[in-house]
């Protein structure tokens, strides 16, 4: 969890990211950004997140990116 | 058949009218009914491709989803007896067999359009290139062609993830795929979203009729009274363009800024109000666009449902696929974390904006405007860390009304200077003609007397000042909820009174009549 949220911090520090639950719904991060995420998490824990995936309720918070990153890595 | 003919109008009446008079359990297939015959109005020999289309999209994903279900209920009824290795390799044949259909569907149905639609700008950049005379083909282009073949494949594409099960009944997603509305210029609806409503069975609601209707004739409004009475001026200045330079280009460029938003978002209106009349919700398709304070937010709020269509279908799909990452850790590791991470988000967004720049129109004029497009969201992007500190330099600044005025204003003028590329010949030209406004110094045109001579009266002017007005007072309610919503709570001769100007409006000041068209939508033609 702590690198994920240095992976978002790095792309928006002004943003909590352990409170924030609205990232995609408030519009906090674009598709820029998710794709900067993917490709960093792809490099940080070696899961690939397909297109299916992207979808609000994964990248809404913190936390549910990081439920995807676990239940991605138990399917592998 | 043109929305704004009076077949198109007869129409209509009639559908209504059959529509809360059938039981309402045949609602839907009179929609179909109704929605093949305003296509058939076109050719009747184009209902093959949209046919093409329907059967083999419907066909394609109940193959995929009966696999689908077949392939859960195996792993289901196989749990305990199968290892993680079976299950995952099992899982993967299940993907390849699914996978074998959505390709078929997929590159059939974009075979049909890129030969239909391309096939001729192919010949024309070989006979350019290796200087030979290849004939055109010349093919009619079925009416909305981009639109229900997007539509149709986002369904594909859909089914294919999984994220939801195939429609069973063939006639049901025919009418999702003609549904007559919205089958020549969108919006590109979700089929999720769409079927909530299409299929359900509707009985006569008097509020939603009223306020169907209500956004009827506001989009004939939009589109009669402002753009097709602009559209006048816009010709005269993009058709002879040696005698329309330098500040002439530049009153082009937000005269058919104008007449494109009241054409396009008027075409839209009258779509979401009919399928309203019906009492099937469409996606909005526009959000205030010419509000947005960036190219990026304003790609977010204009032509809504094309930007996630080519977001979720292309952008996202090629920024994650194993290429793409292997690159990204390539870049990463060569070229630092900074640069090496934009590597794939921008070789992403080149490609989707080129293929949304084709996707426009089979001509350069379209790549380059794409290619504009993507240039500037890139330099947008390159310049965050600039506005970040200015921001934080001058925090008052960027919180004052001047200032958003200004990103509003920066917005549209660097939106409607890309989009002149849609109005002339070729690029060569277009680049030509807003080159003059640098050289020309003919900015007393502006102000002589000149604009009168574009073919419309000084009434004419007085109309459309009076249209775009509106429409901005419109867009400046719209900011905190439904006009409509808004409208219906004033007292009951405030709201007739707008009803009244508003269908008097068109009645009177719709463009008719010597001089004047009731032209086709622009954006029938992509």
């Amino acid at each position: 969890m702590e690198a994920l949220l240095n992976i978002l911090k790095e792309l928006h520090p002004e943003v909590d990211f352990e409170t924030c639950d609205t990232l995609i719904d408030d519009k906090i991060l674009d598709s820029f950004d998710i794709i900067s995420i993917i490709t960093s998490v792809n490099t940080e824990y070696d899961v690939a997140i397909p297109a299916e995936e992207i979808i609000p309720e994964n990248f809404n918070s913190a936390e549910a990116l990081y439920d995807l990153i676990e239940r991605l890595q138990d399917e592998d | 058949m043109l929305f704004t003919s009076y077949t198109f109008i007869a129409f209509l009446a009639a559908m209504f009218v059959l529509y809360y008079l059938v039981p309402k359990k045949f609602q839907w297939m009179l929609l179909l009914a109704g929605s093949y015959l305003f296509y058939a109005w076109a050719g009747i020999h184009f209902l093959a491709y949209i046919l093409v289309t329907t059967v083999t999209t419907w066909y394609a994903a109940k193959r995929m989803t009966v696999l689908q279900t077949e392939q859960s209920a195996y792993l289901k009824a196989h749990k305990a007896e199968l290892s993680r290795e079976e299950k995952k390799a099992l899982k993967a044949a299940g993907k390849k067999k699914t996978r074998h259909w959505m390709l078929f569907c997929l590159l059939l149905n974009l075979g049909i359009l890129a030969v239909l639609k391309y096939t001729d700008f192919f010949i024309s950049n070989i006979n350019g290139i290796f200087d030979t005379d290849i004939a055109f083909m010349r093919f009619a282009l079925p009416m909305g062609i981009s639109f229900y073949t997007f539509q149709s494949m986002g369904y594909l594409l859909d089914v294919y993830r999984g994220k939801y099960a195939a429609q069973d009944s063939l006639g049901r997603f025919a009418l999702f795929v003609s549904f007559f509305p919205q089958v020549i210029q969108g919006p590109i609806s979700r089929y999720d979203d769409m079927a909530k409503t299409l299929y359900d069975e509707h009985p006569y609601d008097h509020h939603n009729i009223s306020f169907g209707i209500q956004r009827i004739c506001w989009g004939f409004f939009k589109k009669m009274v402002v753009a097709d009475r602009i559209l006048v001026a816009v010709n005269e200045l993009i058709k002879n363009p040696a005698d329309y330079t330098g500040a002439y280009v530049l009153a082009a460029m937000f005269f058919y800024a104008i007449e494109l938003y009241a054409d396009f978002t008027g075409g839209i209106d009258i779509t979401i109000g009919i399928a309203q009349v019906f009492g099937v919700h469409l996606v909005e398709n526009f959000e205030r666009p010419f509000f947005s304070k960036n190219t990026a937010e304003y790609w977010r709020r204009w032509h809504i449902t094309m930007g996630t269509w080519f977001r979720d279908y292309i952008f996202y799909p090629i920024s994650v696929c194993q290429p793409m990452l292997k690159l990204s850790k390539a870049s990463r590791e060569k070229l630092g974390q900074a640069l090496g991470k934009r590597v794939p988000v921008y070789l992403s967004t080149s490609i989707v904006w080129f293929v949304t720049g084709l996707w426009h129109g089979a001509s350069w004029n379209f790549i380059v405007w794409g290619m504009l497009n993507c240039l500037v969201l890139i330099v947008s992007q390159e310049f965050e860390p600039f506005y970040a500190w200015f921001h934080k330099k001058f925090p008052k600044v960027g919180r004052t009304f001047w200032y958003r005025l200004f990103q509003v204003a920066r917005t549209f003028c660097l939106m409607s200077a890309i989009r002149i590329l849609d109005c002339y010949r070729d690029v060569p030209l277009t680049f030509h003609q807003v080159g003059t406004i640098f050289t020309e110094g003919n900015w007393n045109v502006l102000v002589n007397g000149s604009l009168l001579e574009l073919g419309l009266s000084a009434a004419d002017w007085g109309v459309i000042l009076a249209g775009v007005l509106a429409m901005l007072i419109v867009s400046l309610i719209g900011r905190s909820g439904s006009v409509r919503e808004k409208l219906s709570k004033q007292p009951m001769a405030l709201r007739y009174g707008v009803y009244a100007a508003l269908f008097l409006g068109v009645l009177i000041f719709g463009a008719y009549g010597i001089g004047f068209d009731a032209s086709q939508f622009i954006y029938n033609q992509f």
